[in-house]
């Protein structure tokens, strides 16, 4: 990524369109973001801070657990409070051929003719945990764009969707009373990450078994830190209200003096040291003719010549030793 | 970083018939695209506004129900209105090769009637983004 | 945008790409024979050794359980199959002309096609009928429109079979209400509602609310049926949607015979004795193009639904145990291309049917898959079942293929195969529930898929389409045009029936209707009194609308 000097007046242009609230300037831009355009960097840049950032709401949980239908009917809730909406919906890429089908918007059709509600559909291209790469800087964009809460929804998969975690402002995690939930969620580290606990589907047999397991395994927490369990039935809109009391709460919870300082800082350091990171590696590999460098070990591990262990180290030392330093301290 | 083409399949219309428009999807997908479905009953607003989010190259209608006369002409205006000039409308269903030839003078691309390979809808598509996307690998316009 | 200079874009991929384009084609792979066109594995040879030890006892004699054989001793020697033709287009006007037509040419039953704003629970002039109204059927909003459908048919003489799902309890209410006007009582009406709205939510897609409110609709008028319609099938439970959605034979088989066991459990669960309404319950088949599959399909179809009635739901009335059904051929085997081979693959699929033991029959036209049949087409599809009657001798004999080593052992192996779909079902909790969560329909749209690629792989055959396609030297065949003037009447029409009505009379009707949708009562009487104070089809829709919610359905693929 380089800044986006080669083309000023577009970006200009393109961030002016989005703090206008133009949603096809705001779709381009993601687009750019998402590629890694060159241009990318710059559009961020010069939208930073021009607009409150809105709160982030992740909703995470097991597929079927009802993400789509929450999102949906939360979206509504807030646009009968007249509050603006953005929503970026993830669904993974297919690890053989690349491909994604993103179907959130199936379930999403009441808000498909509502232009204050902006749903971006994501595909992760290759990231793991529940996200895209690039759904902060989304997210930012919606900022820009007006947004006044942005609902992030993961894929679901039952793998790890930890991201979610440091991409949002609150942690939504969906269950169901479906068998296997539970275990589901507790594998998956999702308990740990939940700071509000939606027991979806509230009307089916199992639901205060489920709610008393939930509650069990929170026991061992201190008081206070347990996250709210809120029971809902999406598709019958039940319980949404008491969904939004308890993100209300957790809102003002994090609003307080001694959190708020050292959770934005946190939030900052982990934004640049991903920035930086990225940025570093992708020069890094440049700089050191990585491709080629690749292309030559790669014929040495297929004639037989040596291992691809072997060879990944031997590289990590040459590139380090070669590598100028510019901070005797390393990392 | 290659860019991925997108393509929105929407079911315009009543008609419930999505065993196309589903098969054209996982063929799309299996070549490499990001298919942003809508599913069904998706009025032309709708899909004109899912055109502009998602920020595609393509949009693929499939209607089964004979009203491809009035539904695509409407699409089309609504995505010139919100500015997607540079958008595919493609797309098929039970169309006649007349009313195929009266809807590709208003500015629709190709469609595909019933014997239609994925191969061939995927080839077309390809090529059309290869041929107006070509310089634009994340430019601005 | 022209197809020439998108060719040669195509064949010059950019440079990037290239390395993940195959490098050479690979060697065209054989056809696929030996499978069913299902994919069921076939020997080359079948003998003595391939039939099941106990088959007499698998087959028990015509009209006997299980009714592997045939529901009646003499098959077809007694009573022919019913000659269904599916006719429905335009207006009331043009559609009651066109069965007119029909009668006169020897069809024995009509069979009314709607169109889908009609389908969707949506009068002519609501905005998502743009465009819609009088196109794949014809255009029904109010119990005008119905009583122009069938005017100077008696309706006493007649049968009907309407194919409407999710507003079918509105229709149902019409031509009761329009046989009232003829003079006619309820008990004297004979026909079919397709009403099975499960299979919507599976295949076809068209649905009013959420699927547990329909499926109570469905038995609100199943039960109401066998009380005051005994020659009635309040339901057609339909595997043909199924199929032609990309379903497998055996898929077909397995989710319609799930869908039937659902609504017999909702109806058990509301304390109607089983024997008081199975009778009534009628099926629908496709017939595709794999000749003895279909015929297996069918046979085991009996067997099984016999063996469900009698054995799972203790049903003791032989008439339950039988599964009398419709079929229709398979629209989804049609081409586009060489339109006239169209009439082969009706002729040898109808002979399937035939040979399965339907009892009653559509053959589709030609030209269906360019547009709503023409008259001339719809003639030859119907000669087609005549000939088939009349000179090829098939329906002179029960069951000519019984006994069999290949189509015993194909019976079953169907019934096996959806019997294990079955159980799967049962394990998730009944269809409703694996319909909640989008089970049949992943499964159909995988079906689907590899289908299509086995097309494209070359793996099938497609005469006129991937095989012995001609040069661009297509037959053109007239085909029947909707005019757009036909939506703009059907507009006025119900404005002018929504001026002139009695407004307190169709308020305290409305109204009565939304306070027993909220309560457990039955609502056929509510929607009968409601159509005959002229509420319109999508007044009564949207009253489904607000009481129950509208469906948000699954994403599956």
């Amino acid at each position: 990524m380089s800044a986006g000097a080669e083309a000023p007046a577009a970006v200009a242009s393109l961030a002016e369109g989005i703090l206008r609230g133009d949603p096809r300037m705001l779709a381009r831009a993601m687009t750019l973001v998402e590629n890694a355009a060159p241009e990318a960097e710059a559009i961020l840049e010069s939208l930073y801070g021009k607009k409150p950032a809105a709160p982030r709401v992740g909703f995470t949980g097991p597929p079927g657990a009802g993400k789509s239908t929450l999102v949906a009917e939360y979206a509504r809730l807030l646009r009968a409070e007249g509050v603006q909406v953005g929503v970026i919906a993830v669904d993974p890429t297919s690890p053989f051929t690349g491909g994604a089908i993103l179907g959130d918007r199936v379930r999403m059709n009441e808000h498909a003719t509502d232009d204050k509600v902006f749903i971006r559909s994501m595909a992760t291209r290759g990231s793991l945990g529940g996200l895209a790469a690039r759904t902060g800087e989304l997210c930012e964009l919606l900022d820009a764009w007006g947004s006044e809460v942005t609902l992030v929804e993961t894929v679901g998969v039952g793998q790890s969707e930890l991201d979610v975690a440091e991409a949002t402002d609150t942690t939504v995690v969906i269950l169901t009373p479906e068998s296997g939930d539970a275990i589901q969620a507790l594998k998956a580290g999702l308990m740990e990450i939940a700071e509000v606990i939606v027991l979806n589907k509230a009307d089916h047999v199992g639901a205060d078994a489920m709610e008393a397991a939930l509650r069990a395994s929170l026991a061992f927490r201190p008081e206070g830190s347990r996250p709210p369990i809120v029971r809902t039935v999406a598709t019958a809109r039940q319980g949404l209200d008491e969904l939004h009391q308890a993100l209300r709460e957790h809102r003002e919870a994090l609003a307080k003096p001694e959190i708020v300082g050292p959770r934005r800082r946190e939030k900052v350091r982990a934004r640049i040291r991903s920035a930086v990171r990225e940025g570093l590696l992708d020069a890094w590999l440049r700089r050191q003719g990585f491709e080629d460098v690749l292309d030559g070990v790669t014929d040495d591990v297929i004639a037989g010549r040596t291992s691809p262990y072997r060879a990944a180290r031997a590289l990590i030392e040459r590139m380090t030793r070669d590598g100028k330093r510019t901070n005797g301290n390393g990392n | 970083m290659a860019r991925k083409i997108r393509v929105l399949v929407a079911k315009a219309g009543l008609d419930g018939h999505d065993r196309g428009a589903k098969v054209v999807a996982s063929a799309m997908r299996d070549a490499g695209f990001e298919v942003i479905y809508t599913g069904l009953h998706q009025t032309p607003e709708m899909i004109a506004q899912a055109a502009v989010q998602e920020d595609v190259d393509v949009v693929a209608l499939s209607i089964l129900s004979g009203a491809h006369m009035t539904l695509f002409p409407r699409v089309l205006d609504l995505m010139r209105e919100r500015g997607l000039n540079d958008v595919l409308l493609t797309g098929g269903g039970i169309i006649s090769k007349e009313d195929m030839g009266a809807l590709q003078k208003l500015g629709v691309g190709t469609l595909f009637g019933p014997g239609a390979t994925t191969g061939a809808i995927i080839d077309y598509v390809r090529g059309w983004v290869a041929e107006h996307r070509a310089g634009e690998v994340g430019t601005a316009k | 945008m022209a197809n020439e200079r998108t060719e040669t874009a195509t064949k010059t991929p950019k440079a990037g790409r290239a390395r993940t384009e195959a490098p050479v084609a690979p060697p065209a792979p054989a056809e696929r024979r030996g499978e069913t066109l299902s994919g069921i594995p076939l020997k080359p040879v079948y003998t003595a050794a391939d039939r099941p030890a106990d088959l007499e006892a698998r087959l028990g004699e015509p009209g006997q359980f299980p009714y592997t054989r045939a529901l009646f001793p003499e098959g077809y020697r007694t009573k022919l199959w019913t000659m269904r033709q599916f006719a429905g287009f335009g207006s009331a006007e043009d559609t009651n002309q066109r069965f007119h037509y029909l009668l006169g040419e020897g069809m024995t039953g009509l069979s009314t096609a709607f169109d889908m704003p009609t389908l969707m629970g949506y009068d002519a002039d609501h905005p998502m009928s743009l465009g819609e109204v009088g196109r794949e059927g014809v255009a029904i909003s109010t119990l005008e429109d119905m009583e122009i459908l069938f005017r100077g048919i008696p309706l006493d003489k007649v049968t009907t079979s309407m194919t409407i799902n999710a507003p079918a309890i509105v229709l149902l209410a019409m031509y009761v209400a329009i046989g009232e006007k003829q003079g006619l009582k309820p008990s004297q009406l004979g026909g079919t509602i397709q009403a099975d709205m499960l299979k919507e939510f599976i295949a076809q897609k068209e649905w009013i609310c959420p699927p547990r409110p329909h499926v109570k609709i469905c038995v609100d008028m199943i039960e109401w049926c066998a009380k005051h319609m005994p020659k009635w099938n309040s339901i057609s439970i339909s595997g043909y949607h199924i199929r032609e959605a990309g379903a497998t034979a055996a898929q077909e088989l397995a989710f319609t015979l799930a869908d039937g066991i659902g609504y017999v459990e909702e109806c058990v669960k509301r304390g109607m004795d089983v024997d008081a309404f199975a009778p009534r319950l009628s099926f629908f088949w496709d017939v595709h193009n794999d000749f003895f599959e279909e015929i297996a399909k069918f046979r085991a179809a009996r067997r099984l639904w016999a063996t469900v009635m009698r054995d799972r739901f203790g049903a003791k009335n032989p008439r339950s145990w039988m599964l009398r059904t419709h079929a229709q051929t398979a629209g989804v085997s049609l081409t586009a291309q060489q339109p006239l081979n169209n009439v082969a693959r009706v002729a040898l699929q109808a002979m399937a049917a035939v040979l399965g033991g339907t009892q009653s029959l559509h053959t589709n036209s030609m030209d269906e898959t360019l547009a709503l049949p023409s008259e001339e087409a719809a003639t030859v599809a119907l000669r087609t079942q005549q000939i088939l009657a009349h000179e090829s001798g098939v329906a002179n004999v029960v069951d000519p293929l019984a006994g069999s080593y290949f189509v015993e052992s194909l019976t079953d192996t169907m019934e096996s195969e959806a019997l294990a779909i079955i159980r799967r079902i049962d394990e998730m909790g009944g269809i409703i529930t694996a319909v909640e969560r989008g089970y049949p329909q992943k499964e159909i749209a995988d079906s689907a898929y590899r289908f299509q690629q086995q097309v494209e792989q070359g793996e099938r055959f497609i005469v006129g389409v991937n095989r012995f396609a001609a040069e661009e030297s297509e037959v053109t065949i007239p085909v029947l045009k909707i005019d757009m003037e036909i939506e703009r009447r059907q507009i006025e029409r119900v404005k002018a029936v929504r001026a002139k009505r009695d407004a307190a009379k169709h308020a305290a009707a409305v109204k009565a209707l939304r306070d027993a949708c909220m309560s457990d009562q039955n609502l056929v009487p509510f929607v009968l009194d409601a159509v005959k104070a002229n509420a319109t089809l999508g007044e009564i829709s949207d009253v489904f609308r607000e009481a129950y919610g509208v469906y948000r359905e699954p994403a599956v693929f």
